[in-house]
């Protein structure tokens, strides 16, 4: 009895139809099974799509829903997910969370009326994932006042913290020195094998928790056939310095590829 | 067509735990700041998506980002946008009053967040008489306050190709 409008995940390509299968059994978003709308001519342009409970994504609703970080979390990872499944198979193109529509078949015209774009920007992303690549600083922090100074017996006790203090600076100056240098380093690997870059915002808020502070969060779009040494280049890259943390993540559905560089922003656009 | 990536992920031993993007166990913050924030953004027919995810944008930053780049971002831009004017003419209170609610938040954060530096700083001035060190080291804790601005959205840093940049001023190279 419940009304159910659709959610929509990802664009993608289907080639030789078996895209259905790789999402067969996948709980999405409220644990719906998600199915395929198909545009094209031969079909092969599909959008994910599965049915969420309107009352939970009407205005109101949502709204109060996304003040619950534990509902958020569990949507997003559920758009992960799915987006995942469909990224070991084919090319996909992620649509924004809490992407919605009255229907499939409003999914259908959506699609019919942008297929050209996207199977564009489809091919361009073909065989192509992306690669996250973090750099932390982890100096002493600030914070490590309490640290007891090195013994230095000729220095008073005031003098000793001074040096003590100075120490500590200098080496969170080092740290920072180092980390420009790594960040050299990586992207001179990265460019290697990527052929496309997306700067983040680095992460510093209450989820970015970790240790050392990210000074670096840029996403890369990395040939398949590419990814293990752009890895292996990237990591070797910070060795040698310490107090400098370098993590790649991935590889991720092309979520910072998605939207061609150089058209414009589609957000606020009409649907 | 593709080699499945599960496969290729498996090449990674030392990531076999957490692969990453696509396992569950995947970093929450990775995940919100793509799914949020990356992707391809249509409007759907429920009209409230743009402004909601916007508003989830600005929160998450909050949690992800440091809350003076929410605030950079322009966390008013809402009072602004006409098309939303015209919802709040609707007698939308309770959007007001979620802008309000955001401010009064961010402030906090604000006032919470340098607390601890300025506690430093006390501490630093007190014992510390090298001139202008203090400030020299505000500049070392916060070192995000000398960057520029940041973007808001991933397509205005995204560089045609990978270009050298330095820290301090990565953001200019695109």
């Amino acid at each position: 009895m419940t009304e159910t409008i659709s959610y929509a995940y990802a664009v993608a390509r289907d080639d030789d139809g078996t895209l259905d299968r790789a999402l067969s059994g996948l709980p999405g978003v409220a644990d719906a099974s998600v199915h395929l709308v198909r545009a094209g001519h031969r079909g092969e342009l599909v959008v994910a799509v599965s049915p969420v409970p309107e009352q939970d994504f009407q205005e109101s609703a949502l709204r109060a829903h996304l003040e619950d970080l534990d509902w958020l979390e569990s949507v997003a990872r559920a758009h992960h997910r799915v987006i995942g499944a469909l990224a070991e198979r084919t090319t996909v193109l992620p649509l924004r969370l809490a992407t919605v529509y009255l229907d499939d078949e409003r999914v259908r015209q959506m699609l019919d009326a942008r297929q050209e774009a996207f199977a564009g920007r489809l091919s361009d992303l073909t065989a192509h994932t992306e690669w996250g690549v973090k750099i932390y600083v982890e100096a002493p922090a600030a914070t490590d006042r309490p640290a007891a100074p090195p013994a230095a017996p000729e220095l008073s006790p005031g003098r000793a913290y001074l040096s003590h203090r100075r120490a500590q600076r200098h080496a969170r100056e080092d740290a920072y020195r180092d980390a420009e240098e790594i960040a050299r380093r990586v992207e001179d690997a990265a460019r290697h094998h990527a052929v496309d870059r997306v700067q983040h915002r680095p992460q510093q808020g209450e989820l970015a928790r970790g240790p050392g502070e990210n000074v670096i969060n840029d996403a890369y779009l990395v040939p398949v056939g590419h990814a293990e040494r752009f890895r292996a280049d990237v990591l070797r890259a910070a060795e040698g310095l310490s107090g400098v943390r370098v993590e790649v993540t991935g590889p991720w559905a092309p979520y910072s590829f998605a939207t061609p560089p150089e058209t414009e922003p589609t957000r606020r656009a009409a649907p | 067509m593709n080699e499945p990536l599960a496969r290729r992920t498996g090449d990674y031993p030392s990531r076999a735990a957490a692969p990453g993007g696509q396992g569950s166990s995947a970093n929450l913050a990775d995940i919100l700041e793509r799914v949020l924030d990356k992707g391809i953004v249509i409007a759907g027919d429920i009209q409230i998506n743009l402004l909601d995810i916007e508003l989830l944008t600005i929160k998450l930053r909050l949690l992800v980002a440091s809350v003076d780049k929410a605030k950079e971002m322009g966390i008013d831009w809402w009072e602004h946008d006409p098309s939303l004017s015209s919802r709040a003419s609707e007698g939308s209170h309770s959007l007001a009053e979620e802008n309000k609610r955001l401010r009064a938040e961010i402030e906090a954060l604000r006032e919470e967040l340098p607390a601890a530096d300025e506690e430093e700083d006390a501490y630093e001035e007190a014992e510390y008489v090298e001139g202008e060190g203090g400030e020299e080291y505000e500049d070392e804790a916060e070192p995000e306050e000398s960057r520029p601005a940041p973007r808001r959205t991933a397509r205005t840093s995204r560089a045609g190709r990978p270009a050298p940049r330095s820290r301090g001023r990565r953001r200019d190279t695109s």
